[in-house]
């Protein structure tokens, strides 16, 4: 009788009223393992230095994150992963072989200046780990574009250096391209399996469409905003990207390489830094492909992924002030101009 | 005419070299009525009609008077005093004429009289010998371009304003960070035109 009585008993609480097993640190940590396919095939192709790299802006970001806490006398939160995130964002941004003030300055202005100083995580308005790497590439233009060619094996550091694959387009077109790597086909397969010049975390596409399957799968990222922003590059490349007239681009390329594959499924897709109504992630989408192939395709910069996620990053509270989806019912004001 | 030069002058003032993200001028009024978006939005809508007006009075001027006297030293304080000129007596005009739109717009007149980007603008198109449509063009740039970064700018601060931002770092200092950082972004712009 008493324990009839127990299960029929109204709660009355406040909500949320439906409870999951959900964290941010378990959401942090898994976008952590998912770019651990990715971050093998750098070490793979880059050897030991991608480790050093990486190790050192890991290290940095969850030190400086700690550290400015404890001054600030706020929670340390380096447990849930983010800072650990960052570091590990932009160790895979950066060139193989950079000096090691390189990631210390770079972690630094990631998480102190564009995280903490905002109020830590889920206030900053930018991605830090892009942050930190703009800075960088500004700061240091000539060692933030020393590429190195990947060497399957390790090697000492008297790696040749090299140009990126887009920087090869820009520079010297198409045709230059296809014989660096032999063939067309040799091209293709180069970049989908990352045995190009690069950033340490961006060459390798298959890895990191690895890495998006884990994500997407777990739901932690939805199609919206990689999707437009893959599908609007894939697009504006075909149209505008040849050199003999509209509708002769090869949106295989500029898909596979550069930055592109990292930056929609784990910059672009950041939680706090996009807009967070649907509509608002599509038109971020396309907004991040369209800017990346204008800088691109007429721009200063060879690759332009980063400075598009940047600026979108800058619109995306304008995006979702705009796509404020009606109030059930709500009448429209009717404004009075005079 | 050359339309693809006016809508290049249109691209590059407002975008490329966005006059408060990569000359910095103009940050008194850019960060005074950033805090709220009406305010922005009503700073914008004056600032681009007295940027474009003024303009091309002075480029009247600077033709017309300066240049046959061959008084273009001046160009500093005579420039000055027409916009100064203008908006006082755009400000008493409107006080009679419309006061509603007055209440709405005429605050934010008196604060631009003194604005840096609205003399930058003709001090430019005089240095750089543009034609009238030309200076036309390069002002209404560069208002759209300010008016662009007002609009940024108060839905950012609008965003952050239950943040838990560190106490000292909290109204300006933060605002000039916000600045440094959307400045670092537009900077993927440069190289796109080179005029």
């Amino acid at each position: 009788m008493s324990t009839e009585a127990k299960t029929h008993q109204l709660v009355v609480s406040v909500s949320p009223h439906v409870r999951d097993e959900e964290s941010i640190a378990r959401i942090m940590w898994t976008v952590n393992i998912a770019l651990l396919p990715a971050f093998i095939m750098a070490v793979y192709y880059f050897g030991p230095r991608a480790v050093y790299v990486t190790a050192l802006c890991i290290a940095t970001s969850v030190l400086s994150e700690y550290l400015f806490q404890r001054w600030l006398k706020k929670k340390t939160t380096i447990s849930d992963g983010s800072a650990f995130l960052t570091g590990l964002l932009l160790g895979m941004n950066l060139p193989p072989g950079v000096p090691f003030y390189i990631p210390l300055v770079g972690s630094f202005v990631a998480i102190v200046i564009t995280k903490t100083l905002f109020g830590g995580l889920g206030y900053n308005i930018f991605n830090p780990a892009l942050i930190g790497r703009a800075f960088l590439l500004l700061t240091w233009p000539k060692l933030m574009t020393k590429w190195y060619e990947p060497t399957a094996l390790f090697v000492g550091l008297d790696a040749k250096t090299t140009a990126t694959p887009l920087g090869i387009l820009k520079e010297e077109g198409l045709a230059k391209l296809v014989e660096h790597f032999g063939d067309k086909a040799g091209v293709y397969k180069s970049l989908f399996f990352g045995s190009t010049a690069g950033s340490l975390g961006e060459t390798s596409a298959i890895a990191l469409l690895i890495g998006a399957a884990i994500l997407l799968y777990k739901r932690y990222i939805t199609w919206h905003i990689p999707f437009s922003f893959l599908a609007s590059v894939a697009v504006i490349a075909w149209i505008f990207g040849g050199k003999g007239g509209l509708f002769t681009g090869d949106p295989v390329i500029h898909l596979l390489s550069g930055g592109l594959m990292l930056g929609a499924f784990f910059m672009a897709t950041d939680y706090v830094t996009c807009p967070t109504i649907r509509k608002g992630q599509i038109i971020f989408g396309i907004g991040c492909g369209a800017v990346t192939m204008l800088i691109r395709l007429k721009g200063g910069f060879p690759e332009g992924v980063m400075f598009a996620i940047l600026l979108m990053n800058c619109f995306a509270p304008l995006i979702d002030r705009n796509v404020k989806p009606e109030q059930f019912g709500a009448v429209k004001k009717k404004e009075d101009k005079k | 005419m050359d339309f693809n030069k006016l809508f290049q002058l249109i691209v590059a003032a407002s975008l490329i070299n966005n006059f408060v993200f990569t000359r910095f001028l103009g940050l008194c009024i850019f960060f005074g009525v950033s805090k709220k978006m009406e305010t922005a939005v009503g700073m914008s809508i004056t600032f681009t009609a007295v940027m474009v007006i003024s303009s091309a009075l002075s480029w009247v001027v600077f033709k017309y008077i300066m240049v046959p006297l061959d008084i273009t030293f001046l160009k500093i304080i005579v420039f000055i005093g027409i916009i100064a000129a203008f908006v006082q007596s755009a400000d008493t005009i409107m006080k009679k004429m419309s006061p509603s739109l007055y209440y709405k717009l005429g605050i934010y007149l008196a604060l631009i009289t003194t604005n840096c980007i609205i003399l930058a603008v003709p001090l430019i198109n005089s240095g750089e010998g543009y034609s009238f449509l030309e200076s036309m063009a390069f002002g209404v740039g560069s208002g759209l371009g300010f008016a662009l970064a007002l609009v940024i700018m108060a839905s950012i601060r609008e965003k952050l304003e239950l943040a838990d931002i560190p106490a000292p770092f909290r109204g300006l200092p933060i605002s000039f960070i916000i600045a440094g950082l959307i400045a670092l972004a537009f900077t993927g712009f440069s190289g796109l035109i080179t005029l």
